[in-house]
C-alpha cells in the first residue's frame, strides 16, 4: 500500500473551514460546503497531483461549489453580515488598534471575489500565482481584486492613507507608461 | 488618536486585522462531524469492490 494523499486532507480542515467561512460568512453554510468538498475531494483524488499544493486544490473544489450554488440561487447571501460578525468571539483590541468587530463589518461588505482574493493572499499566504490558479483567473485579476479589496476596506474603515491604496495595477501602469522616464 | 501615521498605515492595519480574523477562524475546533465523515469515507474504500480497474 503506497501513501494515500487523502490522508493529508484532515490537516487542511481548519484552513478549509476558515476559507469557507470567509466566503459564505455563515457558519452553517460554510460547514455544509466543507462537507461537500470533502466528499468531492475523496472521489476526485485521482485529479490531485501528488507533490502539488493540496490546500489550494481543496480550496478550488470548495470555491467552485460555492460559486455554483450561488449561480443556482441567483444571488449572494444577503443577510450574512450579522451572522458572520456575531458567530466569532470578540477579543479586545490591544494598544488602540482597530476593533476586530469593525474590521469584520467592513470585510463582509466586500464582494465575494474580493474577500476570496484578500484571504488567499493576505491571510493564507498564497502567492498571487497560487491564488490565481485556485480561482481560475489571471494573476493580474487577483492583484487587482486584492488592491480593490484593500482600497475598499481603507475607505470603509476610514483609514487615511495616501492615494497609494487606490492604485490598481492598471492605474499604476497607466501612470508609468504615460510619463516615460528618460534615462540619462 | 494617533499622531504618527506611516505611509503604509492603511495596508498594515488591514493586513494585521485580516490575519487576526483569519487566525481566529483557524483556531476554532474542527467539529467531529468532519472527522467522522472522513472515517466513513475511508471505511467505504476499505470495503472490497469488484471494479478495481487497473
Amino acid at each position: 500500500m503506497s501513501a494515500d494523499p487523502r490522508d493529508e486532507i484532515v490537516q487542511h480542515l481548519p484552513a478549509l473551514r476558515a476559507f469557507a467561512l470567509s466566503l459564505t460568512r455563515n457558519g452553517a453554510v460554510a460547514d455544509d460546503m466543507v462537507q461537500d468538498t470533502l466528499v468531492k475531494a475523496w472521489s476526485k483524488i485521482a485529479s490531485f497531483e501528488p507533490g502539488t499544493n493540496m490546500r489550494a486544490w481543496l480550496f478550488t473544489i470548495l470555491r467552485n461549489t460555492y460559486y455554483s450554488n450561488r449561480r443556482k440561487a441567483g444571488r449572494e447571501v444577503s443577510d450574512a453580515e450579522g451572522i458572520f460578525t456575531e458567530s466569532l468571539s470578540e477579543k479586545p483590541a490591544h494598544d488602540g488598534r482597530l476593533q476586530l468587530a469593525d474590521f469584520r463589518r467592513a470585510f463582509v461588505k466586500l464582494t465575494d471575489e474580493q474577500r476570496e482574493a484578500l484571504i488567499l493572499v493576505g491571510a493564507q499566504g498564497f502567492s498571487y500565482e497560487e491564488a490565481a490558479e485556485t480561482c481560475g483567473v489571471a494573476v493580474g485579476t487577483i492583484k487587482s481584486r486584492v488592491n480593490r479589496a484593500r482600497a475598499r476596506l481603507a475607505e470603509l474603515l476610514q483609514l487615511d492613507d495616501h492615494d497609494k491604496l487606490e492604485m490598481t495595477d492598471q492605474a499604476t501602469m497607466a501612470v508609468v507608461s504615460g510619463s516615460r522616464l528618460t534615462a540619462r | 488618536m494617533g499622531h504618527k501615521r506611516s505611509k503604509d498605515n492603511g495596508s498594515e492595519v488591514i493586513d494585521e486585522n485580516l490575519k487576526r480574523v483569519y487566525q481566529d477562524m483557524l483556531d476554532e475546533k474542527v467539529p467531529d462531524r468532519f472527522l467522522d465523515l472522513i472515517a466513513q469515507l475511508k471505511s467505504l474504500d476499505d470495503a472490497p469492490s469488484e471494479d478495481t480497474a487497473k
